[in-house]
């Protein structure tokens, strides 16, 4: 610890850290435009100059460290003469622009020269003018306001992984700009705007929209994906009007990713259903919610009551919140209906009922950046869980050795120390060879139980798996570790491969070996918190996939598209299409929903209360930002409604924390999750590690923009090169071993089903396997993510056949 | 006693607090009138006069405003409710400009928080309403009052210039 004196005020601060820092924790205020917390300092600025007791000249505070008996003034004349200088000349070229610029009342720069600025401006020569750059449907530039700075360039490199902004130039010449004709494509992309201190980068759905002090600022949780980011959204005359980070060291810093914050664009879609329809003759009529529930609930009933409850399947979204998901199961069980789930990407259930707790991601999310080792295992980082990913990149950065497991070679910007790029039916060996390595290693030697021995006897270890073993178990890197920390966690091409049991269980017989912490990243903003309270089947219902394949007389669906969120598309639809009664509660009027029945508009996340579990098994309630929309209700106030006229006892709830109560029994959530949070099987399952097929297998990635129904209709994230249209992407060889060349039109067929898609060339495609993203209306007609898939010349007469 | 019984009487006879009264009736009978003939007449107006307000344009019809929101922040009765959006030619716009006169105290904040002296107060005053909606001004209607008094409006900047 170190001594030193801020303004007369003494404190100890640690040895090594800026005068800056130091300053933040007393509270003293030192202007800054180009430090920030989380990124590398860069000392460009010049606006934190202070003066520091025997030093000749004004030094910053944000690249200055501390010394013993260091004295600091940072409002002496010399200091406050240095700021007055820099503040004159950063103002020299920007424009005069305020009343037009969005960052106007929430900008440092406005700030910082009121308090700390001349009162008039003695320039009268030109100013410069800076070209505006194009960078992407998400941000809006007007680079003549940049004060270089650096941060977006520094946010990008550092926590984006690829620097895809640049300072090019020198003094007056100098500005920021994309390489040329590219745009930013970075999944965080967002947080730059954040980080800028003046209007050179702002966000472009919300241009010229709204001004900042016009905004109630109210607190919720994003709802993409199982982080559990913390948001902030701005409403203003009861409507969104954009989503801000919210700043939560544990889970997502002071960043966002561009999903959390551009999704709300599908808030204020024109798709929103407003009132309550029922199909009559065929065609759509609205109607008020009593007609719609006692509708809803006769057919329901008349089914249930003549065929009993097994004749309904209960399909629930995991993005839910635990009270919806709560409900429903109640209400299905009320019923006597089984068949409810909400894993409908799923596709092996074969681990139902063998496991001895709630399956999560196995560590805290924090816990990932101090790792030594990481197995990923089936996942696309970057497009399953951009926010996520960035702390991978800390860890990978900090020295971690990442060894990667996929058919897919997506680059996550950041070094890869080992990866093999396999068919997802190759990916079971694969783990097969590095367990078998594993416990052939002379510091792990392990006599594996003689079921696993005799299994993995005829499986040859690679060079590349042998490597992956001995990198996870300490090998390699900078230091030869004797016990690294290791993290094992299967993605979400894992989670819904038709071998997801191999997979898993060989994971967790690795991860016992080397003392891995892990599990699974679950996809959704809630699977975590929907597998806590069960909204499964028993060993007696049906799983969603069975309920589509064995198709049931009425369906419930809640806050899906069947087709779009199912991971079986073609099933989804015919089943849909069969059912004598589908009731859909669904924020969204949708193609996907046009075999319904009955729709019933349900509040989407800002506008109803409720409960999300994050991966790491965290427990975040939030409440509504807005009123809903036209005559929709929150999702669990219309469960409750509908089964009280259904006739079902015990859903006597007036407010979503008596739902809350009722789920954890009135104990502490906490404790709850902390008693059941377990990754390990109760008891072994029979694997087979050597299938092999041969044949093309599809690989059926949900794009992260079309994960769900609210991002599906966010218009800006649409327009970003990450939506694209399905195609048949394949390695150059694949494409030539079929006598096909790119742009080819081809037939894909699966099942039954098949698609018209453009051959396109993707070297990060393993050998044997053709990407076609799913959840998208171009292919619809195809079956499983992850399955078998054929693709022939496509010819007028194939689709006549088909 | 008795001497203001007689002086009640004789004044009384004399109907003297008539002629009173109409001595200062015809004192004012003669003096010179105050009265205005409105509408024929008007009274003189300052040109920092605050009535109707009006949007200007600049000389090529372009409006003035770009939608900055200051006077809506800075409006002590919140009479003032814009919108906002990038207009075609990506320049910033207001979709909705709404001045609810019934609300409107006339302190004249939004014409000095006005960056390019758009929203202004005229020196009309006599603008009236059937119905309570009739005092809510549009973007539309202010507009045309400005259009209607830019002369005036002008010229009475002009003279204010240099107190500005």
């Amino acid at each position: 610890m170190v001594q030193i004196e801020i303004d007369g005020k003494l404190l100890e601060v640690e040895y090594g850290s800026t005068i800056i820092d130091a300053a933040d924790k007393i509270g003293i205020a030192i202007p800054r435009f180009c430090y920030h917390k989380k990124l590398s300092v860069a000392a460009n600025c010049r606006m934190c100059l202070v003066q520091v007791e025997k030093i000749a000249k004004p030094l910053p505070a944000c690249a200055t460290p501390v010394a013993e008996g260091m004295k600091i003034f940072t409002r002496s004349k010399q200091a406050v003469e240095a700021q007055k200088s820099v503040m004159e000349f950063l103002l020299i070229n920007h424009p005069l622009d305020c009343p037009i610029c969005d960052q106007g009342g929430e900008c440092d720069l406005q700030d910082i020269a009121v308090a700390y600025g001349a009162s008039g401006s003695r320039y009268t020569e030109e100013k410069r003018v800076v070209l505006n750059k194009n960078i992407g449907p998400l941000i809006s530039t007007d680079m003549t306001r940049c004060i270089q700075c650096t941060r977006c360039v520094r946010f990008l490199k550092e926590v984006g992984g690829v620097q895809e902004l640049g300072l090019v130039g020198r003094g007056e010449h100098a500005e920021i700009t994309a390489y040329v004709d590219k745009s930013v494509n970075s999944e965080l992309s967002g947080n730059i705007i954040d980080l800028c201190p003046v209007g050179a980068l702002t966000s472009k759905p919300f241009r010229y929209s709204a001004r900042g002090w016009e905004l109630t600022r109210r607190p919720s949780i994003a709802p993409h994906d199982g982080l559990g980011s913390h948001i902030e959204v701005h409403v203003k005359d009861n409507k969104v009007m954009r989503v801000l980070p919210r700043e939560k060291e544990s889970i997502n810093e002071c960043w966002l990713s561009d999903r959390d914050r551009y999704s709300y664009e599908g808030l204020n879609s024109s798709d929103r259903l407003k009132v309550p329809m029922i199909k009559h003759n065929g065609a759509w009529v609205e109607t008020d919610w009593k007609t719609a529930l006692e509708f809803a609930a006769g057919q329901i009933k008349d089914i249930t009551k003549q065929h009993g409850g097994a004749a309904l399947g209960v399909l629930v979204s995991p993005n839910s919140t635990m009270e919806e998901g709560y409900l429903i199961k109640e209400l299905a069980h009320g019923l006597g209906c089984d068949n409810v789930d909400y894993r409908l990407r799923q596709t092996d259930f074969r681990l139902d009922g063998k496991r001895a707790g709630t399956p999560w991601m196995g560590c805290n999310i924090q816990e990932i950046e101090t790792l030594d080792r990481i197995l990923l295992i089936g996942s696309n980082l970057r497009n399953e869980h951009p926010l996520l990913a960035q702390r991978f990149r800390k860890a990978v950065n900090n020295g971690a050795e990442l060894s990667i497991v996929s058919p897919l070679d997506n680059n996550p910007l950041m070094d890869i120390a080992h990866k093999v790029i396999v068919r997802p039916n190759d990916m079971v060996n694969v783990l097969g060879q590095i367990l078998k390595a594993m416990s052939k290693l002379q510091r792990l030697s392990l006599c594996l139980p003689p079921s696993l021995e005799l299994l993995l006897s005829n499986i040859k270890v690679r060079d590349n798996t042998q490597a992956m073993a001995e990198s996870l178990a300490g090998l390699g890197g900078e230091v030869d570790l004797v016990a690294p920390k290791v993290g094992i966690f299967l993605g979400n091409m894992a989670l819904s491969d038709p071998r997801f049991t191999e997979m898993y269980s060989l994971a967790e017989a690795i991860g016992g070996i080397c003392g891995a912490k892990g599990g699974i990243l679950p996809a959704a903003a809630n699977s975590t918190g929907m597998h806590l309270m069960g909204v499964m089947p028993s060993p007696l219902g049906m799983h969603a996939r069975a309920m589509l394949e064995v198709p049931r007389r009425a369906y419930l669906l809640l806050n899906i598209e069947p087709e779009l969120d199912c991971q079986h598309a073609a099933l989804a639809k015919a089943a849909m299409a069969q059912a004598e009664c589908v009731v859909a509660l669904t924020a969204y009027k949708s193609a996907a929903l046009e075999n319904a029945d009955v729709l019933l508009p349900i509040a989407p996340f800002s506008e109803t209360s409720g409960t999300f579990m994050s991966m790491e098994g965290r427990v975040q309630s939030f409440a509504a930002v807005t009123k809903p929309l036209g005559k929709c209700r929150p999702a669990w106030k219309v469960l409750r409604v509908l089964a009280n006229t259904l006739g079902l006892k015990g859903f006597e709830f007036d407010s979503s924390e008596q739902v809350k109560d009722k789920i954890f029994n009135g104990e502490k959530p906490s404790a709850v999750v902390w008693r059941s949070m377990n990754n390990n099987l109760k008891e072994l399952v029979e694997i087979e590690v050597n299938v092999k097929q041969d044949g093309l297998q599809r690989i059926g990635e949900v794009p992260q923009y079309e994960s769900d129904p609210i991002v599906r209709r966010s218009a800006p994230l649409q327009k970003t090169k990450y939506n694209t249209q399905p195609m048949a992407r394949m390695r150059a060889e694949q494409i030539v071993a079929l006598g096909l060349v790119e742009g080819d039109t081809v037939l894909a067929r699966q099942d039954k089903g098949s698609a018209v898609l453009q051959v396109k060339l993707d070297n990060h495609v393993a050998m044997g396997c053709v990407r076609v993203t799913a959840s998208h209306a171009g292919s619809v007609g195809l079956g499983d993510l992850m399955g078998d898939i054929t693709i022939e010349k496509y010819e007028q007469q194939a689709v006549v056949r088909a | 006693m008795m001497i203001k019984v007689i002086k009640n009487t004789l004044s009384s006879l004399m109907l003297w607090e008539l002629l009173k009264g109409m001595a200062l009736t015809g004192r004012y009978f003669f003096a010179r009138k105050i009265t205005i003939q409105y509408p024929e007449e008007r009274t003189p107006q300052s040109p920092r006069f605050r009535g109707l307000h009006a949007l200007r344009r600049y000389p090529n019809g372009e409006e003035r405003c770009i939608a900055c929101k200051l006077c809506e922040a800075v409006c002590p009765a919140l009479a003032i409710s814009i919108e906002s959006e990038q207009r075609e030619d990506n320049t910033r716009r207001t979709t909705r400009y709404d001045i609810d006169l019934t609300k409107c105290i006339f302190c004249g904040l939004c014409e000095e928080s006005c960056p390019v002296d758009s929203i202004v107060e005229t020196r009309v005053f006599d603008y009236h309403g059937e119905q309570r909606g009739d005092l809510i001004y549009t973007k539309e209607m202010l507009l045309a009052v400005g259009d209607k008094h830019e002369k005036q409006i002008a010229a009475d900047r002009e003279q204010d210039r240099q107190f500005r």
